[in-house]
């Protein structure tokens, strides 16, 4: 009895959970679906942001997050190795990943804060793409790091043994066992930070984002438009909001929907080599 | 009775030490889990090592390829001494140490990788970078280790899709590839069906021809099945060593007696 009244409650917890995620995509979809067109996509906003598309923000958006990869990627894989596969003093690495996690639960506007003193004052990149990417890079750092640790122990230690035991270096078993091993899963470490990176708007809000771009960027030191933060300046600045708050939708559900297919690539690439390599070891 | 003797002791006389431990002792932390070994493991024959589990058999057998390296807090005294050399010494090259000692584990574990990387990956450790040399090798492996007709075909697909068998000995292969003079199997068999474990069996006989085979074993049947001398462990302790034969059919040693009839174990 217990038992079947426990089931059911997890059972409708479960489902509330899916109707919640539902009821905010459809209230999205509903609202803003009717003004995405490519030409919503693909052209500058005119008329103070009353008309026109998101184009620049789509692009900044791009670019941030993609610099923002490039900029996590060769500290965090490096310090995951070094965590997983170096590091013996067990204290030592309880201690670093219990900063990893405190410095993932940190709000991101704190990182925008930091941002802003650090990247735009103190190196005086000012408000730029270069700055909004190194701070936004900094808010996915923990999750990657941890991600990218979990991806390397899941390879097992046999397969390391093996390669040991043929003569091979540490090095040479990182390089050539462990690393091609873990690929994928560091793979769907990046694209579930992409999402993250994507959708973050405190980090950006002070260091990168501006309210409206005549042109595109043209360089690392210019300010950009980012998808984020243009709902946000959308719904809370500007003269028309009538108008406004439609294109508000139309970004939101741009956003949602590109983040929707990150994770999803992210699930896929994860079942698929679940199908191909699965360690039985 | 007596000739035999004299025939075995003739035999004994004949054979050439091939790995020569002395006065072994290993420390896992505070706990002392080989305690003063010392044997002789001869050239070109089968040595199986026999014993309950812990009795620290697979312990042993890691110190002659220094897989011992990754133990933290461990220690090692005494001596084991591979064509002269003391190979537990600080300067020992531990790269061409395990090039001369290969390992083939208690589960199979290839690399998620193609059969031929699989088996090129020792030669590569190697710095070999001719590609037709090492498919010829590759090639001459997989036929020694019996593997080649099953897979001719299919030297490009994923070693994952082998059965349990045959990745065991894909292993002996990639093992015998970078041409070792000694082979040890860390029960090689304990994961495998009696099919498979027949056929690593018929493998190491042959493989006896070329290389010095130091296997570790539950399985007494196979230990009498494979080897020329056999080794039994109890906590730590090496009690009896001998021919095969002698050790199944005439163990000096009270315990070796319990243990080989089932008495515990």
């Amino acid at each position: 009895m217990k038992k079947v009244l426990f089931n059911h409650a997890i059972k409708s917890i479960f489902f509330l959970n899916i109707l919640l995620v539902i009821l905010i995509v459809g209230f999205i979809f509903i609202k803003g679906y009717k003004i995405i067109s490519l030409k919503f996509l693909f052209t500058m906003p005119y008329n103070s942001m009353t008309e026109g598309g998101i184009f620049p923000a789509l692009v900044g958006t791009f670019l941030l997050t993609s610099l923002s990869i490039i900029f996590a990627l060769p500290p965090g894989v490096i310090t995951a190795i070094y965590l997983n596969e170096y590091v013996k003093n067990k204290h030592l690495i309880n201690i670093i990943k219990i900063s990893i996690n405190t410095l993932a639960g940190v709000p991101s506007v704190v990182f925008g804060l930091f941002g802003f003193s650090v990247f735009v004052k103190f190196f005086g990149f000012g408000v730029s793409l270069l700055s909004g990417a190194f701070t936004l890079s900094i808010v996915i750092l923990p999750i990657f790091i941890s991600a990218t640790i979990e991806a390397l122990s899941a390879v097992p230690y046999s397969l390391r043994e093996a390669s040991m035991a043929l003569g091979a270096t540490k090095l040479y078993t990182i390089r050539h066992t462990v690393l091609p091993a873990a690929f994928s899963s560091i793979m769907t470490a990046i694209i579930l930070s992409t999402g993250r990176a994507a959708g973050e708007t405190a980090p950006i809000l002070f260091t990168a984002a501006v309210f409206f771009q005549k042109n595109l960027p043209d360089s690392l030191f210019s300010p950009v438009m980012a998808l984020p933060y243009h709902i946000y300046a959308l719904m809370t600045e500007g003269t028309h909001p009538e108008k406004q708050v439609a294109i508000a939708y139309g970004s939101a559900l741009v956003l949602i929907i590109t983040v929707l297919f990150l994770i999803s690539l992210a699930v896929f690439l994860r079942e698929k080599r679940r199908r191909y390599v699965n360690f039985k070891h | 009775m007596l000739t035999l003797n004299i025939k075995e002791e003739l035999n004994k006389t004949e054979e050439k030490t091939k790995i020569k431990v002395k006065d072994l002792n290993f420390y896992y932390g505070p706990k002392q889990t080989l305690k003063n070994i010392s044997m002789d493991i001869y050239e070109k024959k089968v040595t199986a090592i026999i014993g309950p589990s812990g009795c620290g058999k697979s312990t042993f057998i890691r110190l002659f390829n220094r897989m011992d390296e990754f133990v933290l807090e461990s220690k090692s005294e005494g001596e084991i001494i591979i064509d002269g050399k003391n190979i537990l010494e600080k300067d020992t090259d531990l790269i061409d140490l395990r090039r001369r000692v290969g390992m083939v584990f208690q589960k199979p574990n290839p690399f998620p990788k193609t059969i031929m990387e699989n088996i090129a990956y020792g030669l590569k450790v190697n710095g070999w970078k001719d590609n037709f040399q090492i498919e010829t090798r590759v090639i001459d492996s997989l036929k020694k280790s019996a593997l080649w007709e099953e897979v001719k075909y299919r030297l490009k697909e994923n070693a994952y899709g082998l059965s349990g068998g045959q990745q065991q000995r894909l292993c002996i292969a990639r093992c015998i590839a970078v041409r070792p003079e000694i082979i040890l199997f860390d029960e090689p068999c304990a994961s495998l069906d009696p099919i498979s474990t027949a056929k690593i069996e018929e493998l190491i006989m042959d493989l006896k021809k070329d290389y010095t085979i130091v296997i570790v074993t539950h399985n007494m049947q196979q230990a009498a099945r494979i080897s020329d001398y056999t080794a039994f462990f109890l906590m730590g302790e090496m009690i009896e060593y001998g021919l095969t034969k002698n050790i199944f059919e005439n163990p000096k040693d009270k315990r070796t007696e319990d243990y080989i009839t089932g008495r515990f174990g």
